[in-house]
C-alpha cells in the first residue's frame, strides 16, 4: 500500500503549525507501518488530548480520541477485548508524564502489548506553551515566565524502572533512523515506549530562542547522538537515541488467558 | 544494476506550510524557496532520489518520482 492509503487526505492540511514535529513523526509513523505491511484495519489508534493526540484524526484506521492523560486506559480495555489488534496510542508529554503519569507507570508495570509514541515537545503545545514534566530545568514557559527550576523525568529510566519491555528514544531531525525505531517498537512483543524528541516551534521555539522549525531540526542534530557512539561517551550532555532496552518478558493478555484456561480447567 | 532516473519531485502546494525543512535540509540543494516561500524544484538532476525531503516533511507534501530502468 501506498503512504497515501493510510491517511485520511480529507482532513489535510493538517491542523498543526509550520514545522510542527508532530507531522514528521507521523510521516514516520505512516511509513513505520508501511514497512511492516500492517492491514489498517488491525490497527488501532488511541489518543487523548493535545496537539499530539491529534493524530487519529489523519490515520485510516480505527481511531479513538478520548480524555487527556486516559489514552493508555482506552487503549488497554481495547486491547484486552481484541489482543489480535495492534494498538498505537502517540501522547504527549503532558498527557504521558503530568496527568496520565498514573496511567503510563501502570501499563508499563502490566507489560501490555501496546506501542506508546511519547511525541516529546517539553512544553504543553495545544494549551498554549505551559511547562511539563518534560521541560527540565531553565526552560521559559506561560507558567514560568522566570524559567522552571524542576529537573525532568528521563523517559527511558522511567519506562524502564516501572517495567516497559521495550524502550527507544529518536528525533524529527534522524528521520530514516525513527521509522527503524518504529518499526522495531510495534513489532515488539510487550510495552514499547519510544520517546519521539518533537520541536514545537510555536510555544517552545520562540519563547526558548531556539528561533524556527529548520533551527530546532538543527538543535536536535548538534545535541544528540547514537546510543554508545564515540560522541555520546565523550560528551556526556549530548541527548541519546537508540534503542535502550529489548527484553522478553510475559505479555499482559497472554498471562491473563492463560489464568482463564486454569480456571476453565477447574 | 538497475538505472535509477528521478522522474519528479513533486510538492503539493495546497498542503506545503513553507516551513523550508527541504529547502534547508535537502544534501543536494535541490530546491530554493520560491515566491510565497513555497519550495520549487530548482535542478532536478542533482536529486539522488535519497527521500529525505519526503521524510522530513511534517506536511507529507512532497513525493519523490523514481523510475527504476
Ligand atoms: C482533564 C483535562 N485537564 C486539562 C486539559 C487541558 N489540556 C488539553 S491538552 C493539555 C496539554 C497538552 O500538552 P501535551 O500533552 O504535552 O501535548 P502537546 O499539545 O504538546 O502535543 C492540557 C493541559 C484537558 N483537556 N483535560
Ligand atoms: S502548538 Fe506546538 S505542538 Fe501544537 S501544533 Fe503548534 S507547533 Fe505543534
Ligand atoms: S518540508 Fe514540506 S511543508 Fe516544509 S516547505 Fe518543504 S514541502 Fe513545504
Ligand atoms: S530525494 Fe534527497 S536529494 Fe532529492 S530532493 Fe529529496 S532530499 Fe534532495
Ligand atoms: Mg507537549
Amino acid at each position: 500500500m501506498a503512504l497515501q492509503d493510510y491517511i485520511r487526505s480529507r482532513f489535510f492540511p493538517h491542523i498543526w503549525c509550520v514545522g510542527c514535529g508532530h507531522g514528521t513523526a507521523l510521516n514516520a509513523l505512516l511509513r513505520a507501518v508501511e514497512t511492516l505491511g500492517l492491514d489498517p484495519s488491525d490497527i488501532v489508534m488511541v489518543s487523548g488530548i493535545g496537539c499530539s493526540s491529534r493524530m487519529p484524526g489523519y490515520v485510516d484506521f480505527h481511531t479513538l480520541h478520548t480524555l487527556h492523560g486516559r489514552a493508555l486506559a482506552f487503549a488497554t480495555g481495547t486491547k484486552m477485548s481484541k489482543p489480535e489488534l495492534t494498538v498505537l496510542v502517540p501522547m504527549g508529554d503532558g498527557d504521558a508524564l503530568a496527568i496520565g503519569g498514573n496511567h503510563f507507570i501502570h501499563a508499563c508495570r502490566r507489560n501490555i502489548d501496546i506501542t506508546a509514541i511519547v511525541l516529546n515537545n517539553r512544553i504543553y503545545g495545544m494549551t498554549g506553551g505551559q511547562f511539563s514534566p518534560l521541560s527540565g530545568p531553565g526552560v521559559v514557559a506561560t507558567t514560568a515566565p522566570y524559567s522552571t527550576y524542576d529537573p525532568a523525568f528521563d523517559v527511558m529510566r522511567l519506562a524502564v524502572g516501572a517495567g516497559a519491555s521495550f524502550a527507544a528514544r529518536g528525533s524529527t531531525y534522524h528521520v530514516v533512523e525513527l521509522q527503524q525505531l518504529l518499526v522495531k517498537a510495534i513489532s515488539h512483543k510487550g510495552f514499547s515506549v519510544i520517546e519521539v524528541l518533537s520541536p514545537c516551534p510555536t510555544h517552545f521555539g520562540r519563547r526558548n530562542q531556539q528561533g524556527d522549525s529548520v533551527e530546532m531540526l538543527e538543535w536536535l542534530k548538534a545535541n544528540t547522538a547514537k546510543l554508545g557512539s564515540k560522541a555520546a561517551e565523550e560528551n556526556p550532555e549530548l541527548i541519546t537515541r537508540g534503542i535502550f532496552v529489548e527484553d522478553e518478558r510475559p505479555e499482559y493478555c497472554e498471562q491473563y488467558e492463560r489464568i482463564l484456561e486454569q480456571a476453565r480447567e477447574g | 544494476m538497475p538505472k535509477r532516473t528521478i522522474a519528479d519531485v513533486r510538492i503539493n502546494s495546497l498542503w506545503c506550510k513553507r516551513c523550508g525543512i527541504c529547502v534547508h535540509f535537502c544534501p543536494r540543494e535541490v530546491f530554493v524557496s520560491g515566491e510565497d516561500n513555497l519550495p520549487r524544484v530548482r535542478a532536478l538532476d542533482r536529486c539522488t532520489g535519497c527521500r529525505l525531503c519526503e521524510y522530513w516533511c511534517p506536511d507529507l507534501a512532497i513525493e519523490v518520482l523514481i523510475d527504476d530502468e
